[in-house]
């Protein structure tokens, strides 16, 4: 919600930031991003890097210094079974605070389970056993005296269906605000939250009609408005756009853009170009025959898409497999 | 395509025979309305001849008198009033803790060796012939707790006898919430009861109350468990607590039926009728409940 950091960044943590990266830190690009949907080409560096009350006044740019970046969430050798098959092996990887992750692999590479990790949804499956820790500002998710309601509640998460409460758009913004004891006011809370997830406009005037009756991209930014609505410090999105028309999709992507300004948001997309247009850091994952779930590559999302350093990235984005 | 073998996709090698295809299609419409038609029609057959022998019997008089020797005189009265309490009783007993027992089966148990047992033999419950929970009733509420051959043993035998039927049918109506719901209320931050406060129960909600229902319906139509139990056959007054004797719908038909006279087999006609009646709506208000109440995710 604000610059205030509340855990100590690792700086240039070289598990995820290669040599070849650390020169890469280009300046920010200051302009705010609006609408385009394209890679904004570099800038030149005729400004000073970037400091961090400058990145935080517009995240929205796309070009960051991964030593200058302040993480959230830190995934350290993270290992995962259901049952006993084994979905993650030995991933590490840290999310900057502010900025968008996109996670990229084909069907079955573990990116959604790594996602659900963050919030605990994976303590709702049986026989699920985890190695390793999901730090959230510090601390591991999964430690004795850690609440998963709590870490629900700082970590929001939007799902890949559209999956509104079959009531109204007023309980459907209220009712994470509720369960956690809100004590404020909820029309400002609700007013708050749909202008924030762009969808005041359409419904200011019909609160009471239910959720069910909006198109699916109106329902999924009511489902970005209800999980904002609890004050998340980080947005989960398993696929928030793959059931959206191309019109939807993109609004959603807008959204995320805006929102990012105020939460970190790890998004887990199938669609590359989503990834290379909406994203600043990408993490590509992998499963293969003997290893299931390992992390292949991570580093700024252009780099990435521009200079793969590992060959198995170039072949997945050039659409050579996958 | 232009390089595969003449053979392949060539005219001669398919046998359409589109008559007998035909035919056959035909023939199977024709027994399957046959079968409707035998099933049907008996039972239209039955209800006929039940209203017939039973209508001109169903008055005033009938509603409001007790069973006599004369059946000119003899009434549905101490039946009625005692189906419709060991009803009230068994639905007391058997709504809560069924339902209760479905949300634990299905929100919270973990899928373990322990909890299958329990489901599967559930399932087998439902299955035993209703004269063994009469027995178990004998045994248990008259005998060791000292109901006697009361409402309240009737009833608690009756919701025993109920209970599988519904924990069945509140896990089915628990079971077609969407897991997406209950995912999107945890990760609100929601704990697991708010969740089934709020979403499951709300929204499995007329299918529980159709389960329910329908085994009230059940238990209005069971005979053999009371018969076992000592439920009255000549009952001359209305329960006025529930350690009181009692009948039943069901128990006075079958008493009517074994008189020589054709006077009481036409009020047994007349009380089926009403049985009928009673359970035709109580079906009715169920599939009504369904269609209304149903959430569409």
């Amino acid at each position: 919600m604000n610059p205030i950091r509340t855990a100590q960044s690792k700086v240039g943590d070289d598990r995820t930031t290669g040599p070849e990266l650390a020169d890469q830190s280009l300046p920010a690009d200051t302009s705010v991003r609006e609408n385009d949907s394209a890679l904004h080409p570099p800038v030149a560096p005729d400004s000073q890097p970037a400091d961090l009350d400058r990145l935080a006044e517009a995240p929205g740019t796309r070009y960051h210094s991964m030593q200058e970046e302040d993480f959230v969430v830190a995934i350290e050798n993270l290992s995962l079974w259901y049952g006993a098959k084994q979905a993650l092996t030995d991933v590490s990887l840290q999310f900057p605070r502010n900025r968008i992750t996109a996670l990229i692999g084909p069907s079955g590479c573990g990116k959604s389970t790594l996602l659900r990790t963050i919030n605990r949804m994976n303590d709702l499956i049986s026989g699920v056993k985890v190695e390793g820790a999901v730090r959230l500002n510090g601390t591991d998710v999964n430690g004795k005296n850690v609440d998963a309601v709590e870490v629900r509640r700082r970590v929001g998460m939007v799902f890949q269906k559209p999956n509104p409460f079959p009531r109204s758009i007023r309980d459907n913004v209220l009712y994470g605000a509720k369960v956690n004891g809100y004590r404020g006011d909820y029309n400002t809370l609700i007013e708050q939250s749909l202008r924030q997830a762009a969808l005041w406009d359409e419904v200011k005037d019909d609160l009471k009609k239910s959720g069910l009756t909006l198109s699916g991209g109106q329902q999924q930014r009511l489902c970005i408005a209800r999980a904002i609505a609890v004050a998340p410090e980080v947005l989960l999105m398993d696929e928030p756009a793959s059931a959206l028309d191309p019109i939807s999709t993109l609004k959603i992507e807008d959204l995320m853009r805006d929102l990012v300004k105020r939460y970190t948001i790890i998004v887990v997309t199938h669609n590359l170009q989503q990834a290379a247009r909406v994203s600043d850091y990408t993490g590509f994952m992998l499963s293969n025959e003997t290893t299931k779930g390992i992390l292949v590559e991570f580093g700024p999302t252009n780099a990435m898409f521009t200079n793969p350093r590992d060959q198995r990235t170039e072949d997945y984005i050039t659409g050579r497999f996958g | 395509m232009a390089t595969h073998s003449a053979a392949y996709g060539a005219a001669g090698a398919y046998r359409a025979n589109r008559t007998a295809r035909r035919t056959k299609g035909v023939l199977f419409a024709g027994v399957g309305l046959l079968s409707v038609l035998f099933g049907l029609g008996t039972l239209l057959a039955l209800v006929i001849d039940v209203l017939r022998d039973g209508l001109p019997w169903l008055n005033w008089q009938f509603f409001n008198s007790f069973d006599s020797r004369f059946a000119n005189s003899a009434g549905i009265k101490a039946a009625l009033y005692g189906t419709v309490y060991m009803l009230f009783f068994t639905i007391l007993f058997s709504l809560p803790l069924g339902v209760l027992s479905a949300i634990y089966l299905e929100e919270y148990a973990s899928d373990n060796h322990l909890t299958r047992f329990i489901q599967v033999n559930i399932a087998n419950l439902a299955g035993v012939p209703s004269i063994i929970y009469g027995l178990l009733g004998l045994q248990v509420f008259v005998r060791w707790a000292g109901l006697g051959r009361s409402v309240l043993a009737g009833s608690l035998t009756m919701a025993l006898l109920v209970l599988p039927i519904i924990i069945v049918a509140s896990r089915e109506a628990i079971r077609a919430v969407p897991p997406s719901m209950r995912e999107a209320s945890l990760a609100l931050g929601a704990t697991r009861w708010q969740t089934v406060r709020s979403h499951v129960v709300p929204y499995a909600f007329s299918g529980i109350l159709t389960g329910n229902i329908l085994a009230a319906s059940r238990a209005i139509g069971e005979t053999a468990p009371l018969i076992t139990l000592g439920a009255l056959t000549y009952v001359p007054f209305v329960p006025n607590s529930p350690m009181d004797r009692f009948t039943v719908l069901p128990i006075q038909i079958f008493n009517w039926t074994t008189r020589p006279q054709q006077d009481f087999h036409d009020l047994a006609a007349a009380g089926i009728i009403l049985l009928l009646g009673v359970l035709l709506t109580m079906n009715s208000v169920a599939i009504y409940l369904r269609q209304r109440l149903h959430k569409r995710f």
